[in-house]
């Protein structure tokens, strides 16, 4: 690893990457870092992103499994379904999808009588709910899609061995199909978190306060330009590189047999 | 219960085409999504060939520096990159005009949406070009050379014909995700479909509708090109054999 580094060509490269941010550093404005209360918004900020990004994950991939199943072997009319909810999802902008729900949507609430003195209300005026929902709607869309060819790639031997041996039906479901789809998945998944990490700076659009609207308010109040969003860039890649190294562990823990 | 009313009849009249309906408006929207799609998307083939090309033969500089265009832009969110390439971009192209002693111009909306969407889509064109390359059999590559083909006329006759099939799927996908960020572009304010739509829903307050309406545009966009892909990859591979014959 190292090795590879040390190249006399690499140095250069580093040499010229580490001499861009000492330029950036010492010519840029980055007093507004020191002010305590952009520090303490842009922890909410990263906070709000990256457990942002863990909900919906969460949620999207809990529902992607059934509609993934749905589409490899359920019947049509579960299949039909989850497939029409699938192109919906992956056939529209996601800035679309949040203003629809969360003006659109969001818009038809106070026409229903009652629903101010409800329980829920606190719930339907936040947009931190409309956020979660809207994205975990996004990552069942595309990550069913994706299910469901990990379902159809699952060997049928593996299938029709546990049957044979009078498995129950829920039973193969759980130890047999599942851990071995989602084992397949792994490596397209790691890179769909990315993208769905990349999905989230757009909940700002519907006033969530994640890292980009943090910027957004950095850049509002001190006019400066480029400098917040070269730290925007630099949060979003550090992110990256803990998605990147943990799937990469994860991985590593699932033997798998190589030819 | 006014609200309520959004949901109804009357508001589908917005969306007439002749004002005071707004489907002109969206229409309008509509096609410069597509303009900046189509040329956002040439743009990246055009890197994407030249990346891949690059990847695979370059220079051993050539090869890194790549790697850092792939990795860095597919790690930013394009949001984040739209905003810095457009202030970048713009800034730069007034710093070079000034320099020539011209005042201060506005960059068009559409030439820079295509140049930032573009530098973006490069990359992702780089990495599936790059894969499909690697996917044509090397005995053909190797045969062509045994003929002592040139190399622009071996990509021009071999490898590029022969890796589309294996490509297309892979462009297919950026086409599509290309349509969707042209929706990215509302944030600097152009009127693509989403901004028209914005700002038709905030004039007329009927949100739901003007929404709806805007995500059955985009559904049919993304549905013609899928289908019109499918005919594409048909083409492709004419003349391979179908697994199962």
């Amino acid at each position: 690893m190292l090795k590879a580094v040390l190249i006399p060509r690499r140095l250069v490269m580093i040499f010229i990457a580490l001499g861009l941010l000492v330029l950036c550093f010492v010519y840029g404005r980055w007093d507004w870092l020191l002010v305590p209360k952009y520090q303490k918004l842009i922890a909410t900020g990263v906070w709000n992103t990256v457990s942002l990004l863990i909900i919906t994950m969460a949620l999207g991939m809990a529902m992607a499994i059934p509609l993934g199943l749905a589409q490899a072997a359920g019947p049509w009319y579960l299949a039909r379904p989850a497939q029409l909810f699938c192109g919906l999802i992956r056939g529209t902008p996601l800035l679309l999808q949040l203003f629809l729900l969360y003006y659109g949507v969001g818009s038809l609430f106070p026409g229903i009588p009652g629903i101010r003195e409800s329980l829920f209300w606190p719930i339907l005026r936040d947009a931190w709910y409309f956020a979660v929902f809207g994205l975990s709607l996004s990552v069942a869309g595309y990550e069913g899609e994706v299910m469901r060819g990990a379902f159809k790639g699952v060997p049928h031997g593996q299938l029709e061995a546990a049957k044979a041996m009078g498995m129950p039906r829920l039973t193969l479901f759980w130890r047999i199909w599942l851990p071995q789809a989602l084992h397949r998945v792994l490596p397209t998944l790691g890179g769909e978190t990315v993208l769905q990490m990349k999905a989230t700076p757009l909940v700002a659009m519907i006033t969530v306060t994640d890292i980009y609207a943090v910027s957004n308010r950095v850049r509002a109040d001190t006019l400066i330009i480029y400098e917040p969003l070269l730290m925007l860039a630099l949060v979003y890649l550090s992110i990256t590189g803990c998605i990147v190294a943990l799937f990469w562990w994860l991985e590593r823990r699932i033997p798998t047999r190589t030819a | 219960m006014q609200s309520l009313g959004v949901l109804g009849a009357s508001t589908l009249d917005l969306l007439a085409f002749a004002p005071p309906g707004w489907g002109a408006t969206l229409l309008r929207g509509l096609w410069n999504s597509v303009l900046i799609a189509v040329g956002a998307y040439g743009l990246g083939l055009g890197i994407g060939v030249a990346g891949a090309y690059g990847k695979l033969y370059g220079s051993p500089w050539v090869k890194d520096l790549l790697a850092i265009y792939t990795t860095l832009v597919r790690a930013v969110p394009e949001l984040i990159l739209i905003l810095i390439l457009y202030f970048a971009v713009t800034d730069a192209v007034n710093q070079m005009i000034m320099a020539f002693g011209g005042g201060r111009i506005e960059i068009n909306g559409v030439v820079a949406g295509i140049a930032v969407l573009g530098v973006v889509q490069g990359a992702y064109s780089t990495e599936v070009l790059r894969g499909a390359i690697l996917a044509v059999p090397a005995g053909q590559i190797e045969a062509a050379r045994a003929m002592g083909m040139p190399a622009g006329l071996l990509a021009r006759r071999i490898t590029l014909p022969l890796m589309l099939s294996y490509a297309i799927p892979g462009l297919a996908n950026l086409w599509l995700t290309v349509t969707k960020d042209t929706a990215l572009l509302a944030v600097v304010g152009f009127a693509e479909l989403t901004q028209a739509t914005r700002q038709a829903a905030s004039t007329t307050k009927a949100f739901f509708t003007f929404y709806a309406a805007a995500g059955v545009l985009y559904l049919i966009l993304s549905i013609a090109s899928t289908f019109l892909f499918s005919r594409a990859e048909k083409w492709a591979r004419r003349g391979q054999r179908r697994t199962g014959d």
